[in-house]
């Protein structure tokens, strides 16, 4: 096990299972006004890795060879999701569903608890991890901030690590900030992205300050009065939280500390003025 | 036409449908879906492509057709 200390890590490139991704944003596809505004918020994203689902077709539906038309015009990665499962077995067949038909071995594996809070059922999740790893697959699992949790995985074959920063849809940005800061510590080498919650580019770009890897987001972009404009937006804030944690952020102090140099300050020598000064 | 040939009851994607497809993939050629790019599972479990033509469809099966879609 590694020690809690703070990271020091600083890579330029950003790689998942052995792949280079050009953005740290991970983008969702889903809720958009129109497809037009899906296509051109992924360009403005910059991102690369894109996630997508399978339901269920109709009788002669022609409703996923449309979608997949849609994003093969967009040239990027696609990443399954196994939304909506809520058993081991639904989420490993969803995932052997989704390789054959998209023709990728990635899967973003959701296996979920509760529907109000969406929140991983963890157990089910260690489980079905291991098994699609034992598959073949490789497994970007979406968890919570649990370090036993994440350990399980790990050992499990995950490669990258998922939590969460608040529910899904909530907006509500890093709820446990601590535990995020002591999972990004204890795993240092560990690809970690947080997905699901954020709600605005300052919450990704805290997530980066911490010094994840990346941010998988959806909603925020998706429901925004202008997507386009909000995907670029999240795409700056992704960029400069990066370049702030390989930079070095200064810590916090309890006190004032000048940043002028005190040396040669006029007047100094004659003391604070009359009235502030302690009594003689 | 034998007995295997009967119309027989097994649930699409939810719904109970009456079919004469004896196999998996009988079955999606009467939904109009031969040679589209669906995936399939029988009773929870996983079909590959390769696997319909010999994936006998018996009464009462659960059957999922599914496609690409946006996701988050």
């Amino acid at each position: 096990m590694n020690a809690i200390e703070p990271s020091t890590k600083a890579q330029g490139a950003f790689a998942l299972y052995g792949v280079e991704l050009a953005s740290r944003l991970l983008l969702g596809t889903a809720q958009y006004p129109s497809p037009h505004v899906l296509a051109r918020a992924v360009e403005a994203s910059g991102a690369r890795l894109v996630t997508v689902s399978l339901r269920r077709e109709q009788a002669r539906g022609r409703t996923g060879e449309r979608f997949l038309e849609l994003i093969a015009a967009l040239n990027v990665r696609v990443l399954p999701n196994t939304a909506g499962c809520r058993t081991v077995k639904e989420a490993v067949t969803t995932a052997q569903m989704a390789r054959e038909v998209f023709g990728t071995d990635w899967v973003k594996l959701e296996v979920i608890a509760n529907d109000d809070t969406l929140q991983p059922e963890v157990f089910g999740l260690v489980e079905a991890a291991g098994l699609l790893t034992k598959d073949g697959f490789k497994v970007l699992p979406y968890t919570t901030e649990d370090l036993s949790v994440a350990e399980r995985l790990l050992a499990a074959g995950c490669e990258v690590l998922m939590p969460w920063g608040a529910p899904i849809g909530s907006g509500r940005g890093l709820a446990n900030a601590y535990a995020l800061k002591s999972l990004r510590a204890y795993f240092p080498q560990v690809p970690l992205i947080i997905d699901a919650g954020i709600g605005a580019p300052s919450h990704a770009a805290e997530a980066m300050e911490m010094g994840y890897d990346g941010v998988l987001l959806n909603t925020a972009v998706a429901k925004a009065g202008d997507p386009v404009r909000m995907a670029g937006a999240f795409a700056k804030a992704i960029e400069a939280g990066r370049a702030a944690f390989e930079s070095g952020l200064i810590g916090m102090r309890d006190m004032a500390e000048p940043s002028t140099p005190v040396a040669g300050t006029p007047f100094f020598d004659l003391g604070a003025p009359s009235g502030h000064r302690g009594d003689e | 036409m034998d007995q295997t040939s009967l119309a027989r009851t097994i649930i699409v994607n939810g719904d109970s449908v009456a079919t004469r497809a004896g196999t998996l993939a009988e079955l999606l050629a009467e939904l109009g879906h031969a040679g589209r790019r669906v995936a399939t599972a029988r009773n929870g479990d996983f079909v590959p492509e390769r696997a319909r033509t010999a994936t006998p469809l018996e009464r009462g099966d659960r059957i999922e057709i599914v496609s690409p879609r946006h996701g988050g």
